[in-house]
């Protein structure tokens, strides 16, 4: 673990050359992957709903949709646990706005200060609420190559958040690591201590998993998706093999990044674990057939369209991604 | 630098197109003139063809196929195509030379699409004359997308090469491979925002592959092709040989390997014997 530079980043694109702007919007549907929000229909008034899980744990659960203003960007689950000296944060959400709301729910539970957001991977929908708990007794807690991913795909991501989420977006910024994860450490809550993980390339090059031993719950991130189709964005191969890893963790239960607040763990690697392998197993197939990424796309694991919300939306890219990936075996 | 500084104002200069914009052939009207001066062009006349997909998936990765409508021979083959992607950054996205030891000119690779666009194959067959496929791609982004899924990987992989033979080996016939180069191929397009730069452009920009001696495939290109560039073409192996791999990328790095053929044991044909029917002399 090292103390990294934080890196704030502005929504605004002030200065930003014709180019830089141009090219970002050109790029936008590239984001769909991770940015959208949730379908509720969303007053300000309206609270954000924090489902208690176990003993001082609680979870904000994004819907399976793209980001929009109705959901704020925050289409990925959030956590919130409490210690008895200070609170953690595990992802922050879309946007600046929802990372308010986020903070006013989180203050009606209790009166502790937040000392740890952890950010468990580079997508937007996981880290653009940081800035509302930005403060000098707040670490930013991430991967060790959490910092550069975000460096590369920061302005694109808040080109598509002002585009997705539109006016109430206004005011997010992309805040990085100030306490980066090269292997593991622990973060004392007080009577409670969380231990974070750094992984090896999987959904992305910069997954973080986080363990309560407390309540024997695991808070996945994007390692794990329930009913939302995984995406890869790391490595295929990777991911199998960190699930393969996780599968060791003494959990009762995870908190996935997508999908329910809580669901039984191991048994919740099953779906994902089915779905992963079968592109692996099909994608070797095309490969060693001599076959193409188009013609790949139009079988490969086809039996699971009907299991998984957004395979149409995502499926394709997966293939393509696994089959460049595989290619080179 | 020059590199990226160039792509930008090249990109600036050309790459404004209206978003969604219909299909425009107005930014061709200038290319042509550019590229080919004011020769005829013959479109679509059944010399070469193009297959790309209508709506592409990922816009950074586009796979495309053009080829020739026939072998080469003596009395009539292709010498080059020329792929144009009308509105990307660098238009000319690569020119593609073949010999008779081709066999076949046809490539299939994956490309960046950065715009709504037209995709042209300009094949010139050895009578001097010009023949065009073109198909229309509904894609964007592929130049500034956010570059790499690992860097880390990316770096340790640079300059990797993987040639894939898919078929046991046909001597004196034109056979398929297919050439994967680990590159990054960056666009200079991609904002790092800690250095509040652009990523320099760099990329691969001459591929040469050799059978033995004889000169099969000739590319020069940028970074309108896919990270780690990915090429199928054919080649004509009189014999046991060798085919040679010469890469050279815009920093002036140069990669080389070369693969025996047949390596280890081609499959023979049922009934035959697995040695070579043709043998070098």
């Amino acid at each position: 673990m090292s103390h990294g530079m934080a890196q704030a980043v502005t929504g605004s694109t002030g200065s930003r050359s014709t180019l830089g702007t141009w090219a970002l919007t050109a790029c936008l549907w590239l984001a769909a992957v991770g940015v959208v929000l949730g379908a509720q229909s969303a007053g300000a008034a309206e609270a954000i709903q924090l489902k208690p899980v176990a003993q001082g744990i609680y979870v904000y659960t994004g819907p399976h949709t793209d980001a929009s203003d109705s959901n704020l960007g925050a289409i990925g689950n959030v956590a919130i646990v409490i210690g008895e000296q200070s609170v953690a944060l595990i992802d922050s959400g879309g946007s600046l706005e929802f990372g308010l709301q986020l903070r006013a729910a989180l203050e009606e539970l209790t009166d502790l200060p937040v000392s740890h957001v952890i950010n468990t991977h580079v997508h937007p929908d996981h880290l653009l609420g940081n800035g509302a708990f930005a403060g000098p007794s707040v670490e930013f807690v991430g991967h060790r190559r959490l910092g550069a991913a975000l460096a590369a795909r920061a302005e694109f991501y808040l080109e598509a958040g002002a585009r997705n989420v539109g006016p109430k977006f206004a005011g997010t910024t992309a805040i990085g690591p100030t306490l980066e994860v090269a292997d593991s450490i622990h973060i004392n809550l007080g009577g409670r201590v969380l231990r974070v993980t750094a992984h090896a390339t999987a959904h992305t090059d910069n997954d973080l998993t986080v363990y309560d031993r407390r309540t024997r719950t695991l808070f996945a991130g994007d390692l794990l998706f329930v009913e939302r189709l995984p995406v890869v964005d790391g490595s295929l191969k990777g991911w199998l093999a960190v699930m393969d890893e996780l599968r060791a963790v003494p959990a009762v239960r995870v908190v996935p990044g997508h999908g329910p607040a809580s669901v039984r763990w191991p048994s919740a690697l099953h779906a994902q674990e089915r779905y992963l392998q079968a592109v692996l197993r099909d994608v070797r197939i095309e490969i060693a057939a001599g076959g193409t990424i188009e013609n790949a796309i139009g079988w490969v694991a086809s039996e699971e369209r009907t299991k998984w919300v957004r395979f149409a939306e995502d499926h394709p890219r997966n293939v393509t991604a696994s089959f460049t990936e595989l290619e080179w075996e | 630098m020059r590199v990226a500084v160039t792509t930008f104002l090249l990109a600036m200069a050309v790459g404004m197109p209206a978003w969604g914009a219909t299909e425009d052939e107005s930014r061709w009207h200038d290319l042509r003139e550019s590229l080919f001066g004011d020769r005829q062009i013959h479109e679509e006349s059944g010399v070469v063809s193009l297959e790309a997909p209508y709506r592409a998936h990922d816009a950074a990765l586009v796979p495309i196929t053009f080829e020739a409508a026939f072998p080469q021979t003596s009395e009539r083959y292709v010498k080059s195509i020329t792929l144009i992607v009308d509105e990307n950054p660098l238009p000319m996205a690569g020119q593609f030379r073949f010999t008779e030891a081709s066999g076949w000119a046809a490539i299939s690779t994956r490309i960046r699409v950065n715009a709504y666009t037209h995709v042209r194959a300009v094949a010139e067959t050895n009578d001097g004359q010009l023949h065009m496929a073109k198909r229309y791609v509904k894609a964007s982004g592929g130049c500034s997308a956010p570059a790499g899924k690992d860097p880390e990987a990316a770096l340790a992989s640079l300059g990797k090469m993987k040639l894939r033979r898919f078929d046991p080996v046909l001597w004196g016939e034109p056979n398929n491979a297919q050439l994967l180069v680990s590159h990054p191929n960056h666009t200079g397009m991609q904002m790092d925002q800690v250095t509040r730069h652009y990523v320099l452009a760099y990329f691969i920009d001459s591929i040469e592959v050799r059978y033995g001696d004889q000169p099969v495939l000739a590319v020069e290109s940028n970074f309108s092709l896919s990270e780690n560039p990915a090429i199928r073409f054919h080649y004509v192996p009189d014999g046991p040989g060798e085919l040679s791999v010469r890469v050279t990328d815009s920093d002036g790095a140069m990669f080389a390997r070369a693969w025996s053929v047949p390596a280890s044991v081609a499959k023979a044909p049922v009934g035959e014997e697995a040695a070579p029917v043709n043998p070098v002399q």
